[in-house]
């Protein structure tokens, strides 16, 4: 990363007018991967779903014209700091290992990490439940490294899918024991017609450190207007009811706590 | 089958439309990264060629290095040293961020790979033109640029095709690595299709079928210049 | 490769053609650059990093050399039957050597994991099997699709080295009553492979640069692990740059042993 700030740095020293106006658009990065109902593809290549609409509705709240952008899941904070986004709002978890990197704003969703395993496997959502079993979970995911953490040394093997419909797709094949991954996106893949073959048997054992504090919207580091506005429109659609009218459409119950 | 035919059709919910939008996003960067190739092909020949010791080792270390390093991550390197770059630049211009579309900066990481595989083969097809003939055309005093343009591009064309041919099928099929960095093509729409319908085996298998149409209809193509490229030279000749 | 110089026949000419002025300038200068590189870039993450890496490494040959041994193995008879089999063998073989190399070893990847994956729970006798403690793990996947790519890009080149065998050679075996798997064993075969011999290096190499591909389907190999440094820690050139170098120590140690091989083959 160093390479990347020194090139900043030497370009910054050339420039001039160092005072860069900022992008009139912010543009929102979404992972480029369907993760329903978070964020899919219709077939016309439009994106819709929770999060989608609430980012629309966080911009439309500070009147920022904002322009969703898929990108690739895997590089999505470096496309941030590489200022192809501005904003990152891919169901990302809050974690100190990422805000090391990247800034934070406050969480505008929250919900548990869960284990999902074929009808009536037996498979408890703990580390004895799980030794011998294949687990598999989405990379750069804090239920990679949760897993990773918790599971390792017990688990016959912990496989790691670029997206995470990959690893539900295992699931159903049988080549995976167990999945760990949020809870929302499961509930919503157990209700499909091939998550039929699939349950969730249960929450995992909270680890704070890992599992973080909640989704919220990445910035980069010391772009602090644009944190601030983008706090001020999550606050804006928590307090005026458009975050329950959205959740409403696609949950059956809250996916929001303090 | 039915199924199958419904989720390609081309009007939604199918989803074939997405798939031609990928080929044609995939033969865009494809052809934009094999013309950026053959631009740089054609200097980096002459420069092994005909330039100074030092812009020669300088190539030699360049297409070495490419035909050596896997290109997905080539692919990944040059996409970000790419993106720093422009807005490094853009920055001390004093403009913020550029947009880098994935189908431009797709046609600059492939076309750097191309490139080092077009600098082979354009050197090996200018060494292949028998020297008379640029040395006759020299003895009548014609001028640097008229002799490339009049005898050695022509002349080399016939022996280049071959290669060139199949560096265009690997600019095709190279297109689909940039699934793996989440630009869109056709790969990657497939990907997305399968994915939203769980129909992986009907979309890759489609995706398959697009792709070797690509081959087959670019080997007609590529036949069919071939035989003009050579049109005029002794037949007796053959292929090299 | 075409990088390959005849005139370095020896290390010591190699360091020989490296003592020139303006060589050891260039030299100079990648030593400073990986000076710069080894001091100014963050390389922290190495040793927490490196027995996976080692793992990695591990796999990325292991694929590699399995996957070349089979492809070969295939890659003979699909050669074979192009150059002098009867249609009914030609056709199939040509067929399959074209769409394996018409279509993206990464959609043939992805057509072998996920699509027959998405098709095992149709079958529901395929859990009960055998086999299944096989195809629950990704390595068969890849080392299949790995198999079968080779297989058609070297049956290609097998072809047209069983083509260019002198009829002549063939015709004298025949005349001595040679039997026709001995002809096969003893002048066909090696000839073929004498002339596939200078492209094999290459194709290897090519076959080294597609390694990586099989990582999407799960598979820790080289590139998987440098993936893996990117996403924990976020650091972006450090990992690739090595990675890069790693490939092309391979990439060299490969070209070097076919070097080795050809010069102590049997000259023609």
């Amino acid at each position: 990363m160093k390479l990347r700030t020194m090139l900043t740095a030497a370009t910054a020293a050339l420039a001039l007018a160092a005072g860069a106006a900022a992008a009139e658009t912010v543009k929102i990065g979404i992972a480029a991967e369907p993760y329903p109902p978070f964020a899919a593809p219709d077939s016309a290549g439009n994106w819709s779903g929770w999060e989608v609409e609430i980012a629309k509705a966080i911009c439309e709240a500070q009147d920022m014209t904002c322009e969703i952008t898929p990108t690739g899941w895997d590089g999505i904070i470096p496309s941030l700091m590489g200022e192809q986004i501005d904003v990152i709002m891919a169901s990302m978890s809050i974690t100190e290992e990422r805000a090391k990197k990247i800034d934070f704003t406050d969480h505008y969703y929250k919900t548990p990490a869960v284990i999902v395993t074929s009808n009536g496997s037996g498979i408890e959502p703990t580390p004895e439940g799980l030794s011998g079993k294949i687990i598999g979970v989405q990379a750069s995911t804090t239920h990679q490294t949760y897993a990773q953490k918790h599971f390792e040394d017990v688990a016959a093997e912990i496989r790691i899918y670029q997206t995470q419909d990959e690893a539900n797709q295992d699931l159903y094949s049988g080549r995976v024991d167990a999945v760990q991954a949020d809870s929302i996106a499961m509930a919503d893949f157990v209700a499909s017609d091939i998550g039929a073959c699939c349950e969730i048997v249960g929450a995992v054992a909270d680890d704070v450190a890992i599992l973080g504090q909640g989704i919220g919207a990445g910035v980069r580091k010391g772009d602090d207007a644009l944190r601030e506005q983008l706090n001020a429109g999550i606050a804006a659609i928590l307090e005026n009811g458009t975050h329950d009218e959205i959740t409403q459409k696609y949950f059956a119950t809250t996916i929001y706590s303090k | 089958m039915e199924q199958a035919l419904e989720l390609l059709s081309l009007s939604p919910p199918g989803w074939g439309a997405n798939l031609l939008r990928g080929l044609v996003a995939s033969i865009q960067i494809a052809l934009g990264a094999f013309g950026f190739g053959l631009i740089i092909g054609f200097f980096g020949a002459m420069g092994k060629l005909y330039g100074s010791p030092w812009v020669r080792d300088l190539l030699e270390v360049y297409t070495t290095v490419v035909r050596a390093v896997p290109e997905l991550v080539l692919i990944l390197i040059l996409y970000y040293v790419g993106t720093d770059i422009i807005n490094n630049i853009a920055g001390a211009m004093g403009r913020g961020p550029v947009e880098i579309s994935g189908i431009a900066a797709g046609i600059w990481v492939l076309g750097i790979v191309q490139g080092a595989y077009s600098t082979e083969i354009l050197r090996g097809a200018i060494k292949a033109v028998p020297p008379g003939q640029i040395e006759a055309a020299r003895a009548f005093g014609m001028p640097r640029g008229l002799l490339a343009r009049r005898v050695t591009i022509p002349a080399m064309t016939a022996f280049a095709i071959p290669g060139l041919a199949n560096l265009w099928l690997i600019a095709t099929k190279d297109t689909a690595l940039l699934a793996v960095v989440g630009f869109s093509e056709l790969t990657l729409e497939t990907r997305q299709a399968a994915q939203s319908t769980r129909a992986y085996f009907t979309f890759f298998l489609a995706a398959g079928f697009l792709y070797l149409m690509v081959t087959l209809l670019s080997g007609v193509v590529f036949g069919r210049i071939e035989k003009w490229a050579r049109r005029g030279q002794p037949s007796h000749r053959g292929t090299p | 490769m075409g990088a390959a110089r005849p005139t370095i026949a020896s290390g010591y000419a190699m360091i020989r053609a490296m003592m020139i002025p303006r060589r050891l300038i260039m030299l100079g200068l990648f030593a400073a650059f990986v000076i710069w590189c080894a001091a100014t870039l963050d390389w922290s993450w190495i040793p927490a990093y490196a027995p996976l890496a080692l793992s990695g490494l591990w796999v990325t040959i292991w694929l590699l050399v399995v996957s070349l041994v089979l492809g070969f193995a295939l890659a003979v008879p699909l050669g074979l039957a192009q150059a002098i089999g009867p249609w009914y063998l030609a056709a199939p073989a040509r067929a399959f050597c074209t769409v394996i190399r018409g279509t993206p070893l990464l959609l043939q990847i992805w057509l072998l994991y996920f699509g027959l994956g998405s098709l095992f729970p149709q079958f529901p006798w395929i859990r009960e099997s055998e086999l299944w403690p096989y195809l629950r793990q990704a390595w068969p996947y890849a080392i299949l699709s790995l198999t079968l790519s080779y297989a058609g890009y070297e049956g290609e080149v097998m072809r047209g080295a069983f083509a260019s065998v002198q009829k002549g050679q063939i015709e004298a075996a025949r005349a001595f009553g040679m039997p026709r798997f001995t002809m096969f064993r003893r002048i066909w075969l090696p000839q073929a492979i004498r002339q596939a011999l200078p492209t094999l290096g290459g194709e290897t190499i090519l076959q080294l640069k597609a390694t990586p591909l099989v990582a999407t389907i799960t598979i820790v190999e080289l590139y998987a692990v440098a993936a893996r440094v990117r996403q924990d820690t976020f650091i972006i050139y450090e990992p690739l740059l090595l990675l890069a170098l790693g490939y092309m120590l391979i990439a060299g140690v490969i070209t070097l042993g076919f070097r080795w091989i050809e010069r102590r083959g049997p000259r023609m």
